[in-house]
């Protein structure tokens, strides 16, 4: 069996993302398919509330950053000087450590000469799983106050499907967050809206997913909403628009009250099925 | 002079809408867009550049093939997996820590600084505004974030402004808590629904976490009245007062396409909503010149 990794990020937030993920993998598993949803908006994950469960057995992810120990430590401020993050000062000639500030490089403990700095794990976050309805879910959540939520996302990467599909529900923006989540899949969809907002954030996007060298396609939720600047976009980019979902009273009342597309009418599972399963053919044709 | 940032948690529930109308409204203030990764202020209000530099952060390693000859240390020694087995380096994957060139026998890696955007300070019809554009695919948003805060106080005061109004990002990760540190007050933009709900309580932790106060309002709140009551008892009990409610109105996204302020296009429900909530803003912020 063949796998497919297919990501879902959006410039903008609240256009979509969670809504597409949710039913495109509740569609696929309905059909029998094997199906990994992988909520990597960890900062703030909501897949859960969509599949109705409450995802358990949480894992720590965490990176390691550096302990002195003070009786050897001589003072050299070496550790100080490698460090690129302004994690470490130097006070009273004793090394004081920014663990918010570090990213578990090793350098500094590599460059001790006394051997004086360990490495110890800090959690910064951590994985959850649950099974609903066919759909083997995994999500990360983010210790709240703390910055850093790559590493968090990086051991989610490390989780997807040897086979079937794997689908990644991204944060919002385009920088590092969604470039970690994004990076080396098979295909992006991009989901954006037909306002001033949606069109701004989806050249940004577009941008991020070329510097990538990733295959992408767009989708445009609440069509009908707005205006044609997306679409006239689209067009002069010559990006496929693969599916539009209508700015629609049914489907943002299911929403509210928890509910997926498919809750909203069944006809959206043959056309994400239908979705997936084009675009598996473009990535292996 | 008062900070006051507007943060929402989820992505997409009018946190930049909102801000632009209070900014209309505003007589003495300064503006930040700190959604540095997705800004989207600049469609609103319009801004004319004065003053524009390029923001460089942090390092990305260089290997000279001339001199490499492939020994793998570095390839051992770097923890992002960033150099591959042609000994070329990953620019997304590098975090610039510098590791390998320290490191590396044959002196073959270099660091170069990273050009990640730009920021600019403008004008607006209603006060200076900072704001800035993260280049593509780059990182370090929340470094970003806190340069132009920095450089809002500057103009805020030569400006002799009493208000700082800054549009936050979704999320609660590096460009939030760079966004948060220093403000007097947040300004909650919520939407009812379980998302809605669900983001907002993790806000909440994270603003108890820094001890920052904030105030809360139900956006678009007519949609699900009961969810709406919910997020306001909710917050009352972190201490988080309501400031109103925006009901749902058809003018919000007709503004948005016409790429227009709410307050200046529509004189209806919401428009009227966003009105009261400024003067109690006022009020409570104790904004004597605005």
């Amino acid at each position: 069996m063949s796998r497919t990794t297919i990501a879902v990020a959006s410039g903008k937030g609240g256009t979509g993302k969670t809504t597409l993920s949710v039913a495109l993998a509740l569609a696929l598993a309905k059909r029998g398919e094997k199906v990994r949803l992988i909520d990597a908006d960890a900062e703030e994950p909501n897949d859960h509330l969509f599949l109705d469960i409450e995802p358990q057995d949480p894992q720590e992810v965490t990176i390691p950053v550096p302990f002195v120990d003070e009786d050897r430590c001589k003072g050299h401020g070496r550790c100080r000087e490698v460090c690129r993050f302004n994690a470490i000062a130097i006070m009273d000639s004793k090394p004081l450590i920014f663990p918010e500030l570090c990213h578990g490089c090793g350098a500094c403990s590599l460059a001790c000469p006394e051997k004086a700095i360990e490495e110890k794990p800090k959690v910064v976050g951590w994985l959850e799983t649950a099974e609903t309805r066919g759909v083997d879910f995994i999500q990360g959540r983010l210790k709240i106050g703390e910055p850093m939520v790559v590493p968090v996302i990086a051991a989610l990467r490390e989780r997807e499907a040897d086979e079937g599909w794997t689908i990644i529900d991204a944060p919002p923006g385009t920088s590092c967050p969604v470039i970690e989540s994004s990076k080396g899949t098979d295909h992006l969809f991009l989901v954006t809206e037909p306002t001033p907002f949606g069109l701004n954030d989806l050249e940004l996007a577009v941008g991020m997913a070329r510097a990538l060298g990733l295959t992408f396609s767009v989708i445009v939720n609440r069509a009908g909403l707005g205006e044609r600047g997306v679409y006239e976009f689209c067009e002069r980019e010559g990006i496929e628009i693969v599916l539009e979902i209508p700015f629609d009273k049914h489907i943002a009342a299911t929403y509210a009250r928890g509910g997926t597309l498919l809750d909203a009418d069944e006809a959206w599972e043959a056309k994400l099925v239908e979705l997936a399963h084009n675009t598996a053919k473009e990535v292996r044709p | 002079m008062k900070q006051l940032l507007v943060l929402s948690g989820k992505g997409g529930t009018g946190k930049t809408s909102v801000v632009a109308s209070l900014a209309r409204l505003a007589k003495n203030a300064a503006f930040v867009d700190a959604d540095v990764d997705a800004a989207d202020l600049h469609l609103l209000l319009h801004p004319k550049v004065q003053h524009r530099e390029d923001f460089y952060s942090g390092f990305v390693a260089k290997i000279d093939p001339e001199r490499c000859v492939e020994c793998g240390t570095c390839r051992d020694l770097c923890r992002y997996d960033a150099i591959n087995e042609s000994f070329e380096v990953d620019s997304f994957s590098c975090e610039g820590c510098g590791l390998c060139e320290w490191n590396c026998p044959e002196e073959a890696i270099s660091l170069e600084e990273n050009l990640s955007g730009q920021w600019f300070i403008s004008e607006t019809a209603n006060g200076p505004m900072v704001h800035a554009k993260l280049g593509i695919a780059a990182d370090n948003s929340g470094k970003l974030v806190s340069l132009i805060r920095e450089k809002s106080r500057e103009v805020a005061e030569k400006e002799g402004k009493d208000l700082i109004l800054i549009d936050g990002s979704p999320g609660l990760g590096c460009p939030v808590i760079a966004s948060v540190s220093g403000v007097d007050m947040a300004l909650l933009i919520a939407e009812p629904t379980p998302s809605g709900l669900h983001d907002l309580e993790r806000l909440l932790e994270l603003l108890h976490h820094f001890q920052v106060p904030a105030f809360v309002v139900v956006n678009k709140a007519d949609l699900d009245d009961t969810m709406a009551e919910k997020i306001e008892v909710r917050c009352a009990e972190k201490g988080v007062k309501s400031l109103g409610r925006i009901p749902f109105d058809a003018a919000v996204v007709k503004a948005l396409v016409a790429g227009e302020v709410l307050v200046d296009y529509s004189a209806g429900a919401a428009a009227l909503a966003v009105k009261k909530i400024w003067d109690r803003l006022k009020l409570e912020l104790n904004l004597l010149e605005n």
